[in-house]
């Protein structure tokens, strides 16, 4: 039986135990944190499965492989909700809307009233929009509990120790999946600030996620249900994760009253800040040294990409696939 | 080409080096643009850490003439503690210096503008005040130390290109031995090839580029009417009349029909 010992406890190295375990390996996760927590970047993620929309300004691939991510999300953890989503901006930012409309596809235009047909509680504030019907949306938080479970029930051990990655390699096949942490070895990966809000606001009620855009500050609400919203997300480019800055809470909040009035009643349940692992291009890498792989890079697409990620460093241990985003630098 | 604080530029071609797609696409569409200049902004991606300096090594490897900018200052405080952390972190006395009045438009707060000016120069930076096209003002910054003027075409990010001919041609001609940029508003290639035709030394732009589908083609573009700008204003074109001028004589020419 294969043996693999993946580093980090996160969505991608949750996501590739999940992946080699059902190959048939036997998986052992080492992380940095006790269990599922805010130690973990994905703790803090959007939770949106919106390929279609990252399309806006993210590259090709991600629009692709990440189409991958509901069904897997939902066959794994069945935490997946399939409501589409729903790009809006304000009368005076039409031209933000077109443009979003012009770099992504697989959407339909939506006049005010159908607006307000699908949301309610953006009640006649938008006469535009875009609506992408097949695009999902989970709760991080929920769905890795669920599949930290199925692993466990599957037999994969958790241990919680720092762990070196080259060690682990020199005594058997490795993934480290430790996002930003990796940066001590991959002198290419950076991090990407984001902030985020957890609100409640039981007088609004939505049934997707929201991008409402905006020149300056966008701003995407999604809902977690019982009238509790995620708002996110800022990206700035620094690796300082410790605190959230005052101009982002105002620009984020300011936004979301934007949407809907009724936000400025709402009780700040949390406020998150992480950094998101990225490489240059902003696309994942998988690189390879002998009996380490490197699985990294995620960016702001974690649930997103990491099945895809995950299947192709399952089809590099067992088919000796080359997967399509392996990257030449060594491991 | 106009000298700037003593140094020569390949081209009239600054850069911005916010809002890409990735900073693989930046790293090409300065490839590509040939711009000789980026503007980086310090504030957002700042921090007591200093934890921005991934970023910022990106934008030194890309081996062009770093102008650090005040993005998003309010007030001449901010502005100078902004400028002090630039040339600690970029080692250049170079200093796009933006203090903002107005939150819609983003228009410049010029009395600001002009106090953080005389801070900045007398303590040794070289200021690249980004101004409206105010001859009061422009003269004012002069006084205050500055030797290159900024003037905004539009509103930043606007794509409005050069609002106000009459004022940045009353600049041009005012000053004719200051470095003049063209400064935000900018949205087509032809806005930057009309502001170079007009005589100014050089544009600098950001969202044009970044927010372009295609970031590297865009700054190609931007690159190409530059010159073609340039190079109109130096072969000294013709001057335009009301009346029909044939270029070939009509006199004398034989009536077919």
């Amino acid at each position: 039986m294969t043996e693999v010992t993946i580093i980090g406890g996160g969505v991608a190295g949750m996501c590739v135990a999940r992946v080699l375990s059902d190959r048939g390996a036997s998986v052992r996760v080492i992380e940095r944190g006790a269990g599922v927590g805010a130690h973990m970047c994905s703790w803090w993620a959007g939770g949106m499965l919106a390929p279609y929309c990252e399309g806006e300004s993210a590259e090709e691939p991600v629009v692709r492989l990440g189409q991958e991510a509901a069904g897997w999300w939902d066959a794994a953890t069945g935490a997946v909700t399939r409501e589409g989503s729903l790009v809006i901006s304000a009368a005076r930012d039409q031209s933000d809307l077109k443009r979003f409309a012009r770099r992504t596809n697989n959407f339909t235009d939506v006049s005010g009233k159908e607006i307000d047909a699908l949301e309610p509680d953006l009640g006649g504030r938008f006469s535009k929009g875009l609506f992408f019907k097949d695009e999902a949306h989970l709760a991080p938080r929920t769905a890795l509990a669920a599949l930290r479970e199925g692993l466990c029930a599957d037999g994969v051990s958790f241990e919680q120790r720092e762990a070196d990655p080259k060690t682990e390699a020199a005594k058997g096949l490795t993934v480290d999946c430790r996002g930003f942490a990796a940066h001590d070895a991959l002198k290419d990966l950076r991090g990407v600030k984001g902030e985020m809000l957890v609100l409640r606001c039981p007088d609004v009620t939505l049934t997707r996620p929201i991008r409402l855009l905006h020149p300056r500050i966008p701003l995407y609400v999604v809902p977690r249900g019982d009238g509790v919203f995620m708002l996110g997300a800022t990206m700035i480019e620094s690796s300082g994760s410790a605190f959230v800055t005052a101009r982002s809470l105002l620009e984020l909040l300011s936004a979301a009253y934007a949407l809907n009035p009724a936000f400025g009643e709402a009780e700040v349940l949390e406020i998150g800040v992480d950094s998101r692992p990225a490489f240059p291009d902003n696309l994942p890498r998988i690189r390879r040294d002998g009996n380490l792989i490197r699985a990294n890079g995620l960016f702001r697409h974690g649930f997103l990409l990491a099945p895809a990620v995950a299947r192709m460093v399952g089809e590099l241990i067992f088919d000796g696939t080359e997967p399509e985003v392996m990257d030449a630098v060594a491991a | 080409m106009r000298s700037f604080y003593g140094v020569d530029l390949p081209n009239g071609f600054m850069l911005g080096t916010a809002q890409y797609p990735s900073p693989a696409i930046l790293a090409d569409a300065f490839k590509r643009s040939g711009a000789g200049v980026a503007t980086v902004s310090l504030r957002r991606e700042s921090g007591q850490d200093r934890a921005g300096q991934d970023f910022w090594a990106m934008i030194r490897d890309l081996g062009v003439q770093v102008l650090p900018n005040t993005a998003g200052c309010h007030t001449v405080k901010e502005a100078v503690t902004t400028a002090h952390m630039a040339r600690e972190v970029f080692g250049t006395k170079w200093i796009k210096l933006e203090v903002i009045g107005e939150e819609d438009t983003l228009q410049p707060d010029v009395f600001g503008l002009v106090e953080a000016a005389r801070v900045l120069s007398e303590d040794g930076f070289q200021v690249f005040p980004y101004t409206t096209e105010d001859l009061v003002v422009a003269d004012k910054l002069l006084h205050a130390g500055c030797e290159v003027l900024m003037p905004w075409g539009a509103p930043i990010g606007s794509g409005l290109g050069l609002n106000n001919l009459f004022g940045l041609r009353a600049m041009r001609a005012h000053f004719p031995n200051v470095p003049l940029v063209i400064d935000a508003g900018l949205g087509l290639p032809s806005q930057a090839a009309q502001a170079m035709e007009l005589g100014f030394d050089a544009v600098l732009l950001n969202t044009a580029v970044a927010k372009a589908g295609d970031p590297a083609a865009m700054a190609e573009a931007f690159a190409t009417a530059i010159r073609a700008g340039q190079l109109a204003y130096d072969a000294d074109p013709m001057e335009p009349r009301d009346m029909a001028a044939p270029s070939t004589p009509v006199i004398g020419k034989a009536f077919l029909e």
